[in-house]
């Protein structure tokens, strides 16, 4: 087991060089020059050619890669032009924080949400509640997001005052606000995980509920609350937790919607100055800080499969 | 297999009176009549789909969304149909309790078989997790699992066939139920492992008073295992009596087919009963069997046949019943 854990570790390490080599490689092909945007409008050639010399754009494009890659590496990032800070720790140490905090809080929602009401669909399965639960999912799939925050912000925050209106407060430093500030923006970024989750977590509820272990469950005498919870919803952790890897990458996604309608300086708000001031370094820090963290969640859930399914554990 | 006394009137600890299951349209049991005397043991035969299975589940009241009528009457707690399900959950696994086709299937893949047996235990029998533990390893010995201390943390996918359907047998006698239903336990199983498990549940049920219901296909292993047996074919009771007397004096031409398909496997010359089993909405109103019934009358499609006493001989014994319009 342990040496199945060491393969799929390298095997990520292997998939992350070459997502590290496509998103430098993809953003030299980008148009926009850097150097243009550092000098503003006028300059002479000469000023041109030394600072393209000094920051490197001069060498071949694999020298370029290395370069960038051994520091990388190291932490040295590079220096963000437009926020005029080390890009370590603007990206890493102030950015990721924020969105990886506001990730949490959309995946807790879906979960803490999506997969009790998904449950209470498959044992109420054709009634109201299920038809009623089923619309709602449809509606949450469908509505888009950065919409939805603006009507919870209006409705929630002006209207009602109950909430912030946009703005960050790190739950590191202290807990309660910063909960209080994450949830407009937990609730508009885990809509469409709730409404998938639910629907997945009736689905395979339902195929579960079918399985001769639940009926010989029933059969001595477990109370049904039992049956649904120990005896069914055990079995369906394994598909909901691969679906949840797999959908993170949308959920990053939509960090970048939602950090820009709440004011967030997460990692989308991050790309989003970094792409509109062709930031090269900044956006492939944040490239490669998502592309990581969809990554290594992905194995850390390959990693869950023996824990999940005791199936899957090598035999004895 | 010792020969019980079969005539000496048992108080009956299970009777089912006119039960008739409908899921939708079909009509999968139709007015079935049987009792259990106590520390019996019952086996229902018939081709699948005969519906012996639905009658061991519909004791359980574990049929889902079907409609059943008639009555199940059990020793001192009156007609299960018109208890809560409450009330049931409180019967099930301590007055009643089932045994699986397929053990591999009814054991819950995500939790070690000692967990499911210990877990039982505590809610029936309101041990404490210790105590529960030793009773569980005392179980796994008497239905003979070898390494019971080390199997308590095996999940079922590590054990064997047999080791699985012993630790269901475990989990169904945990509660001490007073009877067992057991629905074809050895089908999933090897022929060798087939004849230890059938024994297995046989002699713990007896040890312990228990009655039994086992449901099989094969009407030999019914006469040589249990007291009585009851022929079924399409839902409906054709034959029912002492294991003895069915297999050798029965009546009924379709116990005749059964029989003559068992006893022809030995020749290697395999005679299934001819036709099928017509599909339910062509079944017709009278005797089910008469489409395939070498000696039906006219009056056999239209008129259903009740099920009556017969004597199978001058001395025969008065619990042998058919249902049959020109029995043999």
């Amino acid at each position: 087991m342990l040496l199945q854990a060491l393969g799929k570790i390298a095997q990520t390490l292997v998939v992350l060089f070459f997502v590290s080599v496509a998103s430098f490689g993809l953003l030299k092909l980008a148009p926009g020059d850097p150097i243009q945007i550092m000098l503003g409008s006028e300059y002479s050639q000469e000023s041109y050619d030394s600072l393209k010399t000094e920051l490197g754009l001069d060498q071949p494009f694999l020298v370029q890669y290395a370069d960038w890659a051994g520091r990388f590496i190291q932490g040295d990032w590079g220096t963000s032009y437009v926020a005029r800070a080390e890009i370590f720790t603007y990206a890493f140490k102030e950015a990721l924080p924020v969105t990886l905090t506001l990730a949490s809080f959309s995946l807790a929602f879906a979960i803490l949400i999506g997969v009790p009401l998904g449950v209470l669909s498959a044992v109420k399965k054709d009634t109201i509640f299920d038809a009623g639960s089923a619309v709602l999912a449809l509606t949450g799939t469908a509505f888009p997001s950065f919409l939805l925050g603006i009507l919870l912000i209006w409705f929630f925050a002006v209207k009602l005052q109950l909430f912030p209106v946009m703005g960050y407060v790190s739950p590191w430093e202290n807990f309660w606000l910063g909960i209080y500030h994450m949830i407009l923006p937990g609730l508009t970024l885990s809509t469409y995980f709730i409404a998938m989750i639910t629907r997945l977590t009736r689905a395979t509820l339902i195929e579960v509920m079918e399985q001769p272990y639940i009926t010989a469950a029933r059969a001595r005498g477990e109370p049904s609350w039992r049956v649904v919870w120990v005896h069914g919803v055990r079995n369906i952790a394994m598909p909901l937790v691969t679906i949840l890897g797999l959908q993170l990458g949308v959920l990053l996604q939509g960090t970048v919607l939602t950090e820009t309608v709440f004011n967030l300086p997460g990692i989308g708000q991050m790309l989003t100055s970094a792409v509109l001031g062709r930031e090269y370094l900044v956006m492939q820090a944040g490239v490669m800080m998502t592309a990581a963290l969809f990554i290594g969640v992905n194995l850390l859930v390959d990693l869950s499969y023996p824990f999940l399914d005791p199936r899957l554990r090598a035999r004895k | 297999m010792t020969e019980r006394m079969t005539d000496v009137a048992l108080p009956p600890v299970l009777t089912l009176r006119d039960l008739t299951v409908h899921r939708g349209a079909a009509k999968i049991l139709d007015r079935v009549n049987l009792s259990l005397g106590q520390g019996e043991t019952l086996a229902l035969v018939g081709e699948s789909g005969a519906g012996k299975s639905t009658i061991a589940v519909a004791i359980m009241r574990l049929l889902g969304n079907a409609k059943i009528d008639g009555t199940i009457e059990l020793a001192g707690e009156g007609d299960l149909l018109a208890l809560t399900e409450r009330q049931m959950v409180k019967l099930r696994g301590q007055r009643l309790s089932m045994i699986f086709q397929d053990a591999g299937a009814a054991l819950n893949p995500s939790y070690t078989v000692g967990r499911q047996l210990s877990t039982t235990l505590r809610r029936i029998q309101g041990l404490s997790k210790d105590a529960a533990r030793e009773r569980a390893v005392e179980l796994f010995t008497s239905v003979g699992i070898n390494d019971p201390e080390g199997r308590m943390s095996a999940f079922p996918h590590q054990l064997s066939g047999g080791m699985q359907q012993r630790v269901m047998v475990a989990i169904a006698l945990a509660g001490s139920p007073d009877l067992l239903l057991a629905d074809e336990p050895t089908s999933a199983l090897d022929v060798t492992i087939q004849a230890q498990i059938v024994r297995l549940i046989l002699t713990l049920t007896r040890e312990r008073g228990a009655s039994c219901i086992f449901v099989l296909h094969d009407l030999a292993l019914a006469s040589q295992s249990c007291d009585r047996i009851a022929v079924l074919y399409a839902g409906q009771v054709v034959e029912s009596g002492p294991a003895h007397d069915v297999l050798e004096h029965h009546r009924h031409p379709y116990t005749q087919q059964l029989k003559s398909c068992v006893l022809e496997i030995g020749t290697k010359t395999l005679t299934a009963p001819e036709g099928t089993v017509p599909s339910h909405a062509q079944m017709p109103p009278g005797c089910r069997f008469s489409t395939r019934c070498p000696r039906a009358l006219p009056r056999c499609a239209g008129e259903a046949p009740p099920l009556v006493p017969v004597r199978s001989t001058a001395a025969g014994p008065l619990d042998h019943h058919i249902a049959c319009w020109n029995p043999e």
